[in-house]
């Protein structure tokens, strides 16, 4: 299954609205580098107000893209994490502390801006 | 124990199934949505396990009832090569296949019981225990 992502001006969204396997995840890492590298974007929005379970291993992959992204020079922030998923995190011990997230997409797009000074 | 129902862990996809059908499982039982996304976690967990380490194997959920209180056991079963140092997989950070390593003692922490029986060359038999609030 793959996620679709969308270019608005400089950025890419991407909302993720199915139940996330390994090989789903690794595919969008895949999409999103090369997708950042053709559209030249600089910043990235992976909105997961639909995501209901993060485990280690999703949580693993968000955290590299985050990471692979700003390599690359594109700033990443994810939006709408549910307070469930945050709480289970927690438990799980992954803390996500270098990744930047925003409570929405509009605060997430606002924070992008900021973060890049346009 | 009065229901149980069992998902087999065989491809990556299973991962996804075993949660979905252990989150029902743990909706049914009258568990909030908090606790279900716990539980759900400690599956996807313990499936993927499974999947990496032993290959194939399976999940079982059963219903507990006791008279003041209600809860799920997740029993995740394989024949895998079992764990040499049961110690050191239990420890945050600890993984073999570049990992988090948060599997395990995220699984334990999530949980309210935790137990764990592994054989060398034998298998490994993990019983999760969480009761509804």
């Amino acid at each position: 299954m793959r996620i679709p992502i969308l270019k608005l001006h400089n950025y890419l969204l991407i909302s993720i609205q199915i139940d996330l396997d390994d090989q789903s995840a690794i595919q969008f890492q895949e999409d999103l580098l090369s997708k950042i590298h053709k559209s030249g974007a600089t910043g990235v929005v992976i909105d997961l107000t639909s995501v209901d379970i993060i485990d280690s291993f999703i949580a693993k992959v968000l955290g590299d893209v985050v990471t692979m992204s700003d390599l690359m020079g594109a700033k990443v922030v994810l939006t709408g994490i549910q307070p469930a998923v945050a709480m289970t995190l927690i438990d799980l011990g992954i803390h996500l502390q270098d990744v930047p997230t925003a409570l929405d997409l509009e605060q997430g797009l606002i924070k992008l801006r900021q973060e890049l000074e346009e | 124990m009065e229901f149980q129902s069992c998902v087999n862990i065989n491809k990556e996809w299973d991962i996804v199934g075993a949660r979905q059908i252990g989150r029902d499982f743990a909706r049914k039982i009258g568990f909030g949505t908090v606790d279900q996304a716990r539980i759900a976690t400690a599956i996807s967990e313990l499936a993927r396990n499974i999947y990496l380490y032993a290959g194939t194997g399976k999940i079982c959920f059963e219903t507990i009832e006791e008279i003041d209180h209600k809860g799920i056991c997740i029993i995740a079963i394989d024949n895998g090569p079992g764990i040499a140092e049961i110690s050191k997989v239990m420890e945050d950070g600890y993984s073999t296949s570049g990992g988090l390593g948060a599997g395990l003692p995220g699984v334990k922490r999530l949980m309210d019981d935790f137990d764990i029986v592994s054989e060398q060359e034998k298998g490994t038999e993990i019983r999760a225990v969480k009761w509804v609030r």
